[in-house]
Formats: C-alpha cells, sequence, structure tokens
C-alpha cells in the first residue's frame, strides 16, 4: 500500500492555476525526486502536503488520513516532516532549542503542570533534552548546543535544519532543494548523508532539487512538473531521455 | 534561591510590622512590585512572542474594577483582610478571559494590525468604564479599602513571577518564541501556534489583572483616566528598557523606571539639588523644577523614544540573568567537544 497518495489535486492562486491535475504514490520507504523549472509548482506541492497551503481539489492522503483540511501541525504529528528552500531556522534561539521546540507534539504535560513545574512536566522535560542531545550528536552538532543558530556556518545550518525535521520523528521527509549553495564535493557528502538518514531513520524521502546530479545520483524515481502540470514520470534514465522534459529544461526541441 | 525567597518573605512580613520604613518607602516598594507584575507579563508577549500589544493597562483595568466591585459589594467587610487573595485571584480570572478575547484576533492579524486591535480594545474597556453609572462612571470609585500590603506584593510578585518563569522554560514559552522567529516554521515543527497564543494571552492578562487588583486596593481610588494609554505606555517602557524577552530585564526595567520616576518628583529634585547656589538654583526651581510634574510625562515617553532608537537591546534584551535559567536548561545547554574516532556517517565535519 502507498504511503502518500496524492489524487487529482489542483490549487489556484486566484487565477492562476499553480498546480493542476497531480497525482502521486509514494511507497514506503522509496526516495522519489521532484524536478522542473523554477515556477513549476514544487515547492507548493510541498506546501499542499503540509497544510501550508489548503488544496483547491483533489484528496491527499496519507496511510489512511486525509490531510486536505488540517493544519500543519497536525500533519506534522502525523508524522511528515520537512525543511525549506531558504533556511528557516528560529534564528535567535539556541541549537539545542531549536530541535526541542520540534518536540511540541511529542511531550504530554498540560500548561498548569508546566507552570507549577509538575513532577511529569520535570521528566517529560528531561526526555526531550535527552532525545534533542541525543540528535545533535548524530548530526556532530553537540558542541553547539548553546550558540544561536543564527551564528552556525550555512552547512551546519542546513544540517541543523534536517535535525530540526527529524526530531519530529518522522516517516516521510520532505527535502526542498537540500544542495542549494553546496559545491560538487558538498553534494557528493550530501547524497550520502541523505541514503543514510533513510537507512538510519527508517524515512521514505521526496527531494526537490536542481542539482542534476544529486538527483539522478540517488534518486529512484522521479517525476518531472512544468507549469503545474505533470509532464513525466519514471526512473532516472527514463526521465533523462524523454523529449517533454529536455525541451522543458533546454526550451526548444533536441535534434535527433 | 528559596533561602533569598523565604529571607525576602520575612523581611516583607516585618516592614509593615515594624514599621522598619516609613509609609512612603513602602508604598514605593509596593509599585516596584506591582510594576514588575506588569513588566514581565507585558514582556511575554511583547517580547517573547514579538506583537506589540498595548492593552495592557486594560487588562489592569478589569482586574481593578472586578476586585473592587468584589471587596467594596460583594465579600462581607469585616473578613476582607482573609478573603482578599479570593478578589485578587478572581480579578485575574476575569481579565485572563478577556485575555483569550484579545488572543483570537491574534489568529489572523500580526505585527502592527493586531497592535491596533490591541489599542482598540484598550479604548473599548475605558469608554464601557465611563458610560457604567452603577461603577461611577468617568468618576470612578473613591474610598477603596486599603487592603494592598507589602508581603501581599511580595507573595504575588514571586508567584507570578515564577509561574511566567516555569511557562517560558517549557514546550509553551518555547513555542511563544518560535512564533516570534518564524511562525509558519513553528506550525510546521508541531507547535499547535493557536493554542500557544492563547496561553500567552491569557497568562499575561491575567497577571496584569492581578496587578490591576493590587494597584485598585493601594491606590484607594481608581477611575477610567486611570487606565488609560499613558498606563500602558509607562509599562512599554519598562519592558523595552529592561529588555525583551527576560524576565531578569523586565524586573530591573520595572524597578528603574519606578524610581526614576520617585526622583523626577519637584520635592525630591530640589531636595536632591539645594546644595547649588541660590542665584542658580532658584530660577532653576522656578522654570524647571516646579513643573516637573507635567515636564515627566514628557520626559518618561521620550526616554522610550531614545531607548528604542539607541539602545534597542535594552539593559537584558534576549539575555538572562543565571538564576532565572531553570538547572535543566544549564546543564542541557552544556556544550561537550566533539567525540574523537566517531564514523562520520557521511556527516561532514565541515560544513
Amino acid at each position: 500500500m502507498a504511503l502518500l497518495t496524492a489524487r487529482n489535486v489542483a490549487h489556484n492562486f486566484g487565477g492562476l492555476r499553480a498546480i493542476d491535475d497531480f497525482n502521486l504514490e509514494l511507497s514506503q520507504g522509496e526516495l522519489m525526486g521532484l524536478i522542473g523549472p523554477n515556477g513549476a509548482g514544487k515547492t507548493t506541492v510541498f506546501n499542499l502536503i503540509t497544510g501550508v497551503y489548503r488544496a483547491s481539489e483533489g484528496s491527499i492522503r496519507f496511510r489512511d488520513r486525509e490531510l486536505v483540511g488540517r493544519t500543519p501541525h497536525e500533519i506534522t504529528a502525523l508524522r511528515i516532516a520537512r525543511t525549506f528552500q531558504n533556511i528557516r531556522l528560529f534564528r535567535d534561539l539556541s541549537v539545542l532549542d531549536n530541535v526541542r521546540i520540534a518536540h511540541y507534539s511529542q511531550s504530554r504535560y498540560s500548561p498548569v503542570e508546566a507552570m507549577l513545574h509538575a513532577g511529569r512536566f520535570r521528566r517529560e522535560e528531561q526526555r526531550i533534552i535527552g532525545h534533542s542531545r541525543d540528535l545533535l550528536a548524530i548530526f556532530k552538532l553537540e558542541h553547539l548546543a548553546a550558540e544561536t543558530a543564527s551564528s552556525l556556518p550555512y552547512g551546519y545550518q542546513r544540517r541543523l535544519e534536517i535535525a530540526r525535521a527529524l526530531a519530529t520523528r518522522p516517516e516521510l521527509l520532505l527535502l526542498d532543494e537540500p544542495a542549494a549553495g553546496m559545491n560538487p564535493a558538498e553534494i557528493d557528502q550530501l547524497m550520502e548523508f541523505i541514503l543514510w538518514i533513510r537507512r538510519e531513520f527508517q524515512l521514505t524521502v521526496l527531494l526537490i532539487e536542481h542539482q542534476m546530479k544529486l538527483v539522478m545520483g540517488i534518486c529512484e524515481r522521479i517525476k518531472v512538473l512544468d507549469f503545474g502540470k505533470t509532464l513525466a514520470e519514471g526512473s532516472p534514465a527514463v526521465v533523462r531521455s524523454d523529449p517533454m522534459v529536455l525541451e522543458a529544461y533546454l526550451g526548444e526541441k533536441v535534434a535527433g | 534561591m528559596p533561602l533569598l525567597l523565604v529571607s525576602g518573605m520575612v523581611l516583607a512580613l516585618a516592614i509593615p510590622r515594624f514599621n522598619l520604613y516609613n509609609n512612603y518607602v513602602q508604598m514605593l516598594l509596593m509599585y516596584v512590585g506591582i510594576n514588575i507584575i506588569l513588566a514581565t507579563s507585558l514582556n511575554l508577549v511583547n517580547g517573547y512572542m514579538g506583537e506589540f500589544s498595548l492593552a495592557h493597562a486594560g487588562f489592569m483595568a478589569v482586574g481593578a474594577y472586578t476586585s473592587v466591585l468584589l471587596t467594596m459589594h460583594v465579600l462581607p467587610p469585616e473578613t476582607l483582610a482573609a478573603t482578599f487573595p479570593l478578589a485578587v485571584l478572581a480579578a485575574g480570572a476575569v481579565t485572563s478571559l478577556m485575555g483569550l478575547l484579545v488572543a483570537i484576533p491574534s489568529f489572523k492579524v500580526r505585527g502592527d494590525y493586531l497592535a491596533i486591535i490591541t489599542l482598540a480594545f484598550l479604548m473599548i474597556v475605558k469608554s464601557a468604564l465611563e458610560n457604567i453609572d452603577a461603577i461611577g462612571g468617568p468618576r470612578g470609585i473613591p474610598g477603596i479599602p486599603r487592603l494592598t500590603s507589602v508581603p501581599w506584593v511580595f507573595a504575588w510578585t514571586v508567584t507570578l513571577v515564577w509561574l511566567i518563569r516555569n511557562f517560558v522554560y517549557s514546550r509553551y514559552g518555547r513555542g511563544v518564541q518560535a512564533i516570534r522567529e518564524d511562525e509558519i516554521a513553528s506550525d510546521l515543527m508541531s507547535v499547535d501556534t493557536r493554542r500557544v497564543k492563547i496561553l500567552a494571552f491569557m497568562l499575561s492578562s491575567f497577571c496584569a489583572g492581578v496587578a490591576g487588583a493590587l494597584f485598585a486596593h493601594l491606590l484607594q481610588f481608581i477611575s477610567p483616566r486611570v487606565f488609560d494609554i499613558v498606563k500602558t505606555t509607562e509599562v512599554l517602557i519598562m519592558v523595552y528598557l529592561g529588555g525583551i524577552a527576560s524576565i531578569g530585564g523586565s524586573i530591573l526595567g520595572a524597578a528603574v523606571y519606578t524610581l526614576l520616576l520617585e526622583i523626577l518628583r519637584p520635592s525630591t529634585v530640589a531636595s536632591l539639588l539645594s546644595w547649588l547656589p541660590a542665584g542658580l538654583f532658584d530660577p532653576l526651581n522656578k522654570y524647571v523644577i516646579s513643573h516637573l510634574g507635567v515636564l515627566r510625562m514628557i520626559i518618561m515617553p521620550l526616554l522610550l523614544v531614545l531607548v528604542m532608537i539607541y539602545w534597542p537591546r535594552g539593559i537584558m534584551g534576549k539575555r538572562e540573568f543565571r538564576i532565572f535559567v531553570p538547572r535543566r536548561d544549564k546543564e542541557a545547554h552544556r556544550q561537550k567537544p566533539v567525540t574523537e574516532g566517531m564514523s562520520n556517517h557521511g556527516v561532514a565535519d565541515s560544513p
């Protein structure tokens, strides 16, 4: 059974049809790429899945739950997490607090227990600290726990954003241009890293990327969007040789 | 810390009992306490959450009028000494419901527009009070029993600051700060932003209501005019002077502001400057010092303007005294050096 299913999803911004007849089936454990020229609607698809936008038409189901109409935090609590194209950390807060905040829906205590410093509150807080520090250790950020997020170098910020997303304990991870601003050597490391977290955290991954090296290198399946419509879908080899895809990317028909 | 608080409470109890300080100093101490409650609670919304609420004086008014109606018309006069805390608590509870009312527009509206809504709330409260004759209308309510005392103010201040501190260092307080940093990102990181906003507004207004109740039973006279935009401005000065998102900052800001305002009284300034030669002192006294009662209402807002421009961080902006940080949080933030010999798992050591 598919983990995530999108059927006939459409989204309008005023009169503009940003997404049209979008269909997607993502199986458990799969690593899929979503590519397309700028403005094709890739990030809009992420925003529709995570509840930032509400789809104008169609249905998006995760396991057997309908996502359309749910708020972002409800969807995150259902175990879908994401990162952002432009890093959106809580810039003035500490590295540790960035990760701790993502534990919100996993904490079991009431506001009154928190304000009165009740036993359950203290135990839950210790558990969250433990889990957060474990994550920071895995991502080699533990030595930076007290630094403010904005003071980290760019690469560390990208890494912290993934750690923060994983703190919500997702089954499905959406990565929005994880390789943006990286050089070829860093992209090689990132490819290895994405494969590693997928294995280690038993994730299903859907990623948006412009770096063909990364997309063709690790994605098992690729979906190509252009002007909100699906141009092609299939294995990297199939997509690479699709004439429609080449046209969308190169802007003209390729001879031969 | 507990030792400090116990000795503080003993001192607070001893002050009125043995008349350690004269009435004026006791009064000043109580104003400092009330202002600490006001500044710390406004900081929750304006500093930690990053909104700009102007409603605080309105919340104070609701608390003041609620408690006064209880102590003067509902509770039996002979038991007031014992039932006063109940009236204060009820004032906080009623005011927190008002906070809930203001929290609802904050779901949709942020920044300047929310500030205007809170200003509208303040004006609605004021004109509602002015138009209800049963509670004195614009003339207000005189002859309120003086029930606020140094020990009570101390106990309420410590308790409320403690509650706010605990709230700030919980998932709710971190959620409040995440909303300030990036609301959509916090929602996507599983923070129930609406719930967090409701809680922050309710806790903040609860405290303002308690402060209003203590204030009314200290001043012994309230009228709608007491709780206008000037009162809100005063609390804003305390918050931004002390520094946003800092409990220690708000305590300092409230104390510094209250004392500064007292020093600027004509009689205080006159006695402070009495060593000046008469040729200098007399014109100064005639043209400046004797007008300070009016002038300080210009000087203090001017202070807010200057702080905002030249010292936007205030005394403690986004920093905190270690004494207010729970030990749990200090330990959690300790930075261990990187462990050598761990496999890299594709995690680059350099970005």
